[in-house]
């Protein structure tokens, strides 16, 4: 154990390339797959807070049940989807980053869908009146709500993150964990463990507990800004 | 003032015809036919529970009648140069200046005409100092006055006002009341309730009495108050508890 601490420590510190180019796809995949997930996530969310439809109940139980996907599952989906056989399998995808982007924002797509649902929805019977009576109609409010609730939004963002970038199974399905071309951190950390390659395991494990760190406490200190500065 | 607002068409008198809304088959405020005509100040007065609340959202255009009529003198069911005033104001989570700009850029003003009203705004109603300030910081007193500005920001015919002052103390409950007088002397129609009689005698030009989702007396305040006609009136205006 010694022996592996020290050896992920001299990998960090010399800032091996290999594991630079590890952590460095796995940020990327990890951040689009957020970019995108908020991009549709967001206003999603919102309509379905604003919306009264037959079947509304149901949807939103859908998306609750959906956080708790097993990414093993969201990877198989995206492998269906994306095989050979499957209905985009024409594109050639499997195997690619695209192809983890896709089943990491099929992940974090529930988190940030029921969270801004929520959050929303709350505000939404705070400000309804005095929106209505400023002249905002109901679909003129989503903005001014996702803007307002942007402190409680960014915590769900950051839970969606912390899903992605800590998941093995969906990135191990449609990536392959190819060296080079598809492993990130998580699939690196399961593969070198069962190597017995603790050193490099370890390393990626230090960094992606510190990562995790790093953005939680800046997510804090973010919520504490906001409350002091803007009530 | 300047040329951005548009001469609006007047759309006072505002006529409510046998208005009423019951929720669930259970009637809260059943047979109001009341003319509000432009200039006045008239104040809606009833015990918690009266209905007054309710009247306000009607008028306003937040809810619809469930029976009879709500018209303006445009012929429309809700009109544009309308503002209300609520007992506790929402304000939105930025500065004092940007919620008063807030309801302009609904409107579509261009930022430039935008900020001067705001600032001429914040001057009028002693907010300047405040412009910067996160709105969901001020006091009290300073978040209703902030609120009033925003009404007036938007130029409206007619305001209404929802117990603006129920949670405030006498200095800050004094200053409102001024400020809600420069609207009517600015010509602007008032339709404010209250349950606060001394604050009633000072502002009302008109009296609206509600009872128990009725309107039991309209009158001039003078009559009203001289001496009002139905025995629930009375025992209102004793003090007595009216149930």
């Amino acid at each position: 154990m010694d022996g592996a601490l020290g050896i992920a420590l001299g990998l960090i510190a010399s800032g091996d390339p290999a594991l630079m180019q590890i952590i460095m796809l796995s940020l990327r995949v990890t951040l689009a797959a957020v970019a995108i997930a908020c991009a549709i996530g967001l206003p999603l969310g919102a309509a379905l807070a604003l919306s009264r439809f037959p079947g509304r109940g149901a949807v939103i139980v859908v998306f609750n049940a959906l956080m708790g996907l097993p990414p093993g599952v969201a990877g198989l989906l995206v492998y269906l989807l994306l095989s050979r056989s499957g209905p985009l399998g024409g594109l050639a995808l499997l195997f690619t980053p695209t192809a983890m982007i896709l089943a990491q924002t099929v992940l974090i797509l529930p988190i940030v869908v029921s969270l801004t649902r929520s959050v929303v929805e709350d505000l939404w019977a705070e400000y309804r009146e005095q929106l209505l009576s400023l002249g905002a109609g109901r679909w003129r409010a989503v903005p001014t709500l996702l803007w307002d609730g942007r402190v409680s939004l960014l915590t769900g963002v950051l839970a969606g993150f912390g899903r992605a970038s800590a998941e093995v199974g969906a990135v191990l399905i449609v990536g392959g964990n190819i060296a080079g071309h598809t492993r990130t951190m998580t699939t690196a950390i399961t593969l070198e463990t069962s190597r017995g390659n603790l050193g490099l395991a370890v390393a990626l494990g230090i960094i992606l507990l510190a990562l995790t760190l790093m953005l939680n406490a800046a997510a804090w200190g973010a919520g504490q800004w906001a409350r002091e500065r803007l009530g | 003032m300047t040329a951005i607002y548009e001469p609006a068409p007047a759309i006072l008198p505002l006529t409510l015809e046998n208005m009423g809304y019951s929720a669930g088959g259970v009637p809260l405020l059943s047979g109001v036919t009341l003319r509000i005509p432009a200039g006045r100040r008239l104040i809606v007065m009833g015990a918690n529970g009266a209905g007054k609340s309710l009247f306000l959202r009607l008028c306003h255009g937040l809810i619809d009648p469930t029976a009879g009529r709500r018209l303006w003198a445009t012929g429309a069911a809700r009109a544009e140069a309308q503002a209300m005033v609520f007992q506790r104001p929402v304000l939105l989570r930025r500065t004092a200046a940007a919620n008063l700009e807030y309801p302009l850029a609904l409107k579509g003003i261009p930022p430039h005409p935008r900020r001067e009203s705001v600032e001429r705004a914040m001057a009028r109603f002693g907010l300047s100092a405040l412009a910067d300030r996160p709105a969901r910081l001020l006091s009290g007193g300073e978040q209703q006055r902030l609120a009033l500005a925003r009404a007036w920001v938007m130029r409206p015919q007619i305001l209404f006002l929802d117990e603006p002052t129920s949670a405030l103390d006498p200095s800050a409950t004094r200053m409102i009341e001024e400020m809600v007088m420069q609207f009517s002397d600015d010509g602007i129609t008032l339709v404010m309730s209250t349950h606060n009689l001394g604050q009633a005698r000072r502002l009302a030009q008109d009296v609206a009495f509600l009872h128990r989702g009725q309107l039991l007396e309209h009158q001039t305040a003078e009559t009203f108050f001289a001496g009002p006609q139905t025995p629930e009136a009375r025992a209102f205006l004793a003090g007595d508890l009216v149930w």
